[in-house]
């Protein structure tokens, strides 16, 4: 039997070290231009990559969170706030479920 | 606190709101899987308050259900959390180079996609203020949907946590589509990387990724692919 105590402080040590590490070792600014590229284009990728399909399982049915996906992007595109467009995301669920 | 330091730090706050009222919803149903996996509350709790990853502790809870090894830990969550490395090192170009260390350890606690992906948008570089203030926020409602989980698993109505599980991915959309409605890079970018998303998560070829090795995948290729053919993206 292992212990609990002792997995739950490799996940943190490790968890930790992947964040922290990277922060304080890269102290400088990186001159080359394809690794600054690459960086910047980083987070866009992530966040896409991790958004579809996942948004389509993430509900009651593909239905529901494709209808989440279209709310989000209008109101984002329209400049709504980070804010409104969660909460009428999660609204457009609820009431999609509702009815449908 | 000097004054910028402290609007910095209230704007921080504000924004958490929805972080963590998302992270509430998540972390429930990872407070199921905590207890599913033989963990008591506390056990989950402290488990959320230190390791701050959705895909990394449920990764986590599995290994503990199978009583895996601690070398088995270690490794899936590594493998699982790899995309932080990435994020940290894209954080680490938003500070100023003279951000001190003490920051930076404070900062790398709680580099999620979420926090990541805000503090990235923050204009110009950096203030840790403005982190301090998301993570206050956020981290608790991590902790407490953990708590919650495993005390309550199955109280909530099934379509209200529906609801509540896309609030995360509605503030995903809230932070890529404006840059996309400007840049047309970044624009045509967000719809490759969701279709090769797609494809990658659907067609049987790559079905022995792990989703956390799918996205590190796509994202280290999909972003070098970016930085060759389109250099120097404005800033």
């Amino acid at each position: 039997m292992h212990n609990i105590y002792l997995y739950i402080l490799i996940m943190a040590a490790v968890s930790y070290l992947i964040r922290v590490l990277p922060l304080t070792l890269i102290r400088k600014e990186i001159k080359n231009k394809t690794i600054r590229s690459f960086l910047f284009y980083v987070p866009y990728v992530t966040l896409s990559v991790m958004t579809f399909p996942a948004i389509l399982e993430s509900t009651g049915s593909i239905w529901s969170g494709g209808f989440a996906l279209i709310t989000g992007i209008l109101l984002a595109w329209y400049g709504k706030s980070l804010f409104q467009v969660a909460v009428f995301s999660c609204l457009a669920v609820f009431i999609f479920e509702l009815f449908l | 606190m000097k004054k910028e330091n402290r609007l910095c730090f209230r704007k921080g706050l504000q924004h958490g709101i929805p972080i963590s009222l998302g992270y509430l919803a998540v972390s429930f149903t990872l407070g199921i899987a905590a207890k599913n996996a033989g963990m008591t509350a506390f056990q989950a709790t402290i488990t959320s308050l230190l390791v701050n990853a959705s895909a990394g502790q449920a990764a986590g809870f599995t290994v503990i259900a199978a009583q895996g090894s601690y070398l088995e830990m270690a490794v899936m969550i590594l493998v699982a959390n790899a995309r932080y490395l990435l994020m940290s090192c894209s954080l680490s170009q938003k500070l100023s180079p003279d951000t001190s260390i003490i920051h930076r350890l404070f900062i790398g606690f709680d580099v999620t996609d979420e926090i990541f992906g805000m503090s990235m948008s923050f204009p110009g570089k950096l203030n840790p203020f403005y982190t301090y203030g998301i993570i206050l926020i956020a981290a608790p409602g991590w902790a407490l949907g953990t708590c919650l989980g495993v005390l309550c698993g199955n109280v909530l109505p099934s379509n209200v946590v529906s609801a509540l599980s896309v609030g995360l991915y509605g503030m995903f959309l809230a932070i890529i589509i404006p840059p996309a409605k400007k840049n047309k890079i970044i624009a045509g970018l967000v719809v490759i990387s969701m279709l090769a998303s797609y494809l990658t998560a659907r067609l049987p070829l790559f079905s022995f990724l792990s989703s956390g090795m799918r996205i590190i995948l796509l994202t280290i290729f999909l972003s070098a692919a970016a930085a060759v053919l389109f250099p120097a993206p404005e800033e």
